[in-house]
């Protein structure tokens, strides 16, 4: 993660015109609890209420904003001007009405008419402001069947384990688990489970659509202490410091692969030289990587380690040998 | 990140955010339109300022500024005697939020909504604009009772620049890679929408160069992405529906056909899950039948397979997957071809 940059004059401008009306209406409120809230740090906080206090529509004591905040409580007062938020800007109305219309979309969701009465207030308060927001879509997650998200919200608010029947198509395995849910997460166009694997004792992300049968257990499905949920801010894939890390060619046609992949190094082959790319990546077991590299079909290739190339020659030839005819007798 | 609150000289960032602060207060307090000169007057920091040049070059970029966070700074006539003077001010009923009223579960799923972009670039005003509807409002947590995460990404490098010229509609250039092609080509379009699809972000758009409507995947976008443009100065066609252009150009429904593959015992899950029929043929096979979409990449589903999956039916797959394995041995140094 690159650092946090600087924050403008303009965006802390912003932010103080939507926190004076959060805090007056929250008078006395503990600071540090008001911090968090605002999502900034106390210290934060503080200078932004040292600020305020310097500031009003005239420069008499009367005219200038009162904050204080001794003893570790907000106050905000003489304030009148600007004690109601800005209204929404473009981005702010496009993120919550786009947000609104993908949950909207949530197979088996509950809370539908919820979703539609906030749709309806916010594109009426919002006005002109909402006509962007239909010029952008976003679609959570796909085609997983809404009996299984339903029961794996079910089982994740009564706080039940459930029994996993799982696709584990990199190895090509079904495999049954015994799994306490922790959160059920869309993204990257997919519905996930995470839970504590007693299988795995681990922390566990499992596709919905690579679960064969979901059981809801009359067992209590707390997780235990030291399960911790995963940062999917990087995607859903996480490599692990003992990983093989492999070179890959990959030509014109298959440069996709850096796409979906999380890769260590990326690096441009110039045209003149076949273009595509060379990109080194980290996996834990080689069975998605054989896999890959036959899908490619020689578009991509291993260049190292030199075991790994010889594995995934054998693993081709091995193949090809279930079709005898087209490859000895066929060919002459 | 925090500015000091105690001692010491404040930053020039500091100082800006106070005199932009000023000026808000003192448009918003003004029963009538203010002049320039009232405006230095008011705000402490125009009047440190050295000259009336520099206060004036100041006070053009502040409103701007303002403007473009979208406060509605206008400009008025003071009165009749004053008509070559503009004065300045900003209309309480147009700057405020209008009050909304929500119920906690309307609060819980925009709580929801905003937090889809919790890890996306637009994380930051999606915040801000919960915080604005929960201004007035006592709210509860009640989103974890929906029991569901939904997250979009936002991984692109070019969403930001091309999400900014949807919303604006202003006209792009970019350098666009072709998944087959070597190197990319500069494209001049006018941007209609931008659409998450199975994971991906796909901007539609009308090519200005080849006059006809087009579908960019933004991770295939290299560079940075330019204006080439203002801002309004196209229309977007008003039967334009951006799921079903990226559903019809993007992915590609196709007719099925039936095939019979050669599963290995405790191998090919996925293949069994979508067969029709599976039978048995020993202990070590097992014959699938099933219906495959296009036979390009269905043969590169079962060439993943390797030895666990052999083609009996139809022949054309079978030669696709052959030649997909003559592909990958011949790249790692094998076969004789």
């Amino acid at each position: 993660m690159p650092p946090a940059p600087q924050e403008t004059a303009t965006a802390r401008l912003a932010r103080l015109l939507t926190m004076v009306p959060w805090l007056v209406n929250r008078q006395g409120i503990d600071l540090e609890e008001a911090a968090a809230d605002l999502g900034v740090s106390t210290e934060q906080l503080e200078a932004d209420l040292q600020l305020l206090f310097l500031c009003g529509y005239g420069q008499m004591p009367d005219e200038l904003i009162e904050a204080d905040w001794e003893g570790g409580r907000v106050f905000v007062g003489n304030a009148d001007s600007i004690a109601r938020p800005l209204r929404l800007g473009v981005d702010e109305t496009v993120t919550l009405i786009v947000g609104l219309r993908a949950l909207r979309e949530v197979p088996g969701l509950d809370e539908r008419d919820a979703v539609d009465r906030a749709l309806a207030k916010l594109e009426a308060a919002a006005g002109e402001a909402a006509d962007p927001a239909s010029r952008v879509l976003a679609e959570v997650a796909d085609d997983t069947s809404a009996d299984l998200l339903a029961r794996a919200r079910t089982a994740l608010a009564t706080r039940r384990r459930v029994h996993l029947r799982y696709l584990v198509p990199a190895r090509d395995e079904a495999t049954e688990r015994d799994v306490d849910p922790m959160r059920v997460v869309g993204i990257d166009g997919r519905w996930y489970l995470e839970g504590w694997c007693h299988r795995a004792e681990d922390t566990r992300l499992f596709r919905l659509d690579r679960v064969e049968e979901l059981s809801v257990l009359d067992v209590d499905g707390t997780p235990p202490p030291q399960a911790a949920e995963r940062d999917l801010s990087e995607g859903t894939f996480r490599p692990a410091p003992d990983d093989l890390v492999v070179t890959l060619r990959l030509l014109p046609g298959a440069t996709w692969v850096s796409d979906y992949y999380p890769v260590e190094s990326l690096e441009e082959v110039p045209a003149t030289e076949g273009g595509g790319q060379v990109v080194r990546i980290a996996t834990a077991d080689t069975a998605w990587l054989h896999r890959l590299l036959r899908r490619l079909g020689g578009r991509g290739y291993v260049t190292e380690p030199a075991d790994v190339v010889a594995e995934v020659r054998e693993g081709a030839a091995a193949a090809l040998a279930g079709y005898p005819r087209r490859t000895a007798a066929g060919e002459r | 990140m925090s500015s000091q609150s105690g001692g010491g000289a404040p930053s020039a960032a500091q100082v800006k955010t106070e005199r932009l602060l000023n000026l808000v207060l003192v448009l918003l307090y003004a029963r009538r339109p203010l002049a320039k000169a009232q405006i230095r007057r008011l705000v402490p920091q125009y009047g440190q300022s050295a000259s009336t040049e520099a206060f004036e070059r100041m006070f053009e970029r502040d409103k701007d500024e303002l403007r473009e966070l979208g406060i509605p700074l206008v400009t008025e006539d003071i009165d009749a005697f004053h008509d070559d003077e503009p004065g300045y001010r900003i209309h309480q009923r147009d700057y405020a939020l209008p009050d909304i009223a929500f119920e906690p579960d309307e609060l819980a799923v925009l709580g929801l909504a905003s937090r889809t972009w919790a890890q996306a670039s637009l994380a930051g005003p999606a915040a801000q604009a919960l915080r604005k509807l929960r201004a007035a409002g006592v709210e509860r947590d009640t989103e974890s009772l929906i029991g569901i995460e939904p997250r979009l990404r936002t991984a692109e490098p070019a969403f930001d620049a091309v999400k900014d010229a949807v919303v604006r509609r202003v006209p792009l250039t970019f350098t666009y890679r072709r998944p087959e092609a070597a190197e990319g080509a500069e494209r001049r379009v006018q941007p209609w929408s931008l659409v998450s699809w199975h994971g991906r972000w796909y901007l539609n758009a009308w090519d200005l160069d080849r006059e006809a409507p087009r579908v960019f995947r933004l991770s295939r976008i290299s560079g940075t992405v330019r204006r080439a443009g203002r801002p309004g100065s196209f229309e977007v066609p008003a039967d334009h529906e951006p799921r079903v252009m990226v559903d019809s150009m993007a992915g590609s429904a196709t007719q099925s056909s039936p095939a019979m593959l050669r599963v290995r015992v405790g191998a090919g899950h996925a293949l069994r899950l979508r067969a029709r029929t599976v039978g048995e043929v020993d202990d070590e096979w097992s014959l699938v039948d099933l219906d495959y979409g296009d036979v390009w990449s269905f043969a590169e589903e079962v060439a993943g397979y390797g030895a666990d999956v052999v083609v009996e039916q139809p022949p054309e797959l079978v030669d696709a997957v052959v030649e997909r394995l003559r592909g990958t041995l011949a790249a790692h140094g094998g076969g004789g071809s």
